[in-house]
């Protein structure tokens, strides 16, 4: 990994900072003391349960939550449009309009992202087997899916950050979204994905983070917790988060 | 899924295991290049860091070596491809041994409920 990151002319290694992050709603406390750096060059895996503030992270790093107590960087800049340049987002759901067909999708992504490769993403639709002129509202879920993947990846980010990419998906589906993202992962960048569907992609991270009650539990590489835990990490998931 | 891993070892470890096998099987050839730790990766479907994890202790093992500008490539020596292949079988030796024990068997009735399978597969 060190080889990978010394090749990074840059300053500083550490393309996200978070120190002492906390957000609560009202009463309720969704994050609370959340400290993590992470270096470009890795595929890791943002875990945990239904409510353990997987989403609100991931808001604060895309900046769509503002309001939070503590300090959040990435590549040295304060979340706001410097960041929003640097991150490519996918949200756990849709945001298309009713009007649109991908290509009307693809003209908006290259008029905001100058990293946007539109060929690349044209050239994927058709590998789909995607009429680029069909109305996004009448392709299948699965279909939908891939389209919002390819054009996250597309991007020539810093930092991609996906929120549940595998939501209700076929193992067909599951296999072209994985290799996706293999496929484009760069050694400058980094992947910060989070899922509850563990099993099927934990072979993909280098790293894993546990997140419970919006604390982080444990942060590691994953073949360092298969050799001192003698587990996968979706066993080691289930038994860490077992009601 | 084309690759399966085991779920109490680490990930790197099976890799290695993996092209160790390819390796003394012949189906890596001795002197041929290796495809990009990108390529591999996406083969295996796994981490591009794993797989550069499992490369580096290949070439530990001398297995594997890396040429500065044109990639990696599986050793010439086939002697230290022969080596490999005795240690993996005697991995596999010391293996059924183990498990025979731990059925009851004798290390003479092993022997020869093994000749026996033998002798019966050559038959046929």
């Amino acid at each position: 990994m060190s080889q990978i990151n010394s090749m990074e002319s840059n300053q500083t290694n550490e393309l996200i900072k978070i120190e002492n992050l906390s957000k609560r709603y009202q009463k309720k406390q969704v994050l609370s003391n959340i400290n993590l750096t992470l270096e470009p060059g890795h595929i890791v895996g943002l875990l945990g349960p239904n409510g353990s503030g997987k989403t609100t992270l991931i808001k604060i790093l895309t900046g769509i939550i503002k309001e939070y107590n503590g300090s959040v960087t990435i590549h040295g800049n304060v979340i706001g449009p410097a960041t929003k340049a640097l991150v490519s987002y996918l949200p756990d759901n849709s945001y298309f309009s009713k009007w649109m067909n991908p290509l009307d999708v693809i003209s908006i992504f290259k008029d905001f992202y100058s990293d946007f490769d539109e060929n690349k993403c044209l050239e994927m639709l058709r590998r789909l087997g995607l009429n680029p002129k069909q109305k996004i509202t009448q392709m299948s879920k699965g279909m939908i899916e891939r389209f919002q993947l390819c054009l996250v990846m597309f991007r020539n980010a810093k930092l991609y950050i996906l929120d549940e990419p595998l939501g209700g998906i076929d193992p067909a589906s599951r296999d072209f979204i994985l290799d996706t993202i293999l496929t484009n992962y760069n050694e400058d960048a980094t992947i910060f994905m989070s899922t509850h569907l563990i099993s099927d992609v934990e072979r993909i991270f280098d790293t894993v983070i546990f997140l419970k009650d919006g604390e982080i539990v444990l942060q590691d590489d994953i073949d360092n917790i298969r050799s001192s835990e003698g587990k996968s990490i979706d066993q080691l998931f289930r038994e860490v988060f077992k009601c | 899924m084309p690759n399966q891993f085991q779920s109490n070892i680490p990930i790197y470890l099976q890799l290695v295991h993996k092209f160790k096998h390819r390796i003394v099987s012949g189906e890596l050839k001795a002197g041929s290049k290796l495809e990009s730790v990108r390529d591999l990766a996406i083969r295996f479907e796994v981490n591009p860091n794993t797989m550069q994890r499992a490369l580096t202790e290949l070439e530990r093992d001398g297995l594997v070596y890396a040429e500065r500008t044109s990639g990696r490539f599986i050793t010439k020596d086939t002697k230290r491809i022969h080596k490999m292949r005795d240690t993996l079988a005697e991995e596999i030796i010391e293996q059924f041994i183990l498990q025979m024990k731990s059925l009851g068997f004798s290390n003479q009735e092993a022997m020869e409920l093994f000749q026996n399978k033998i002798e019966k597969g050559m038959i046929k």
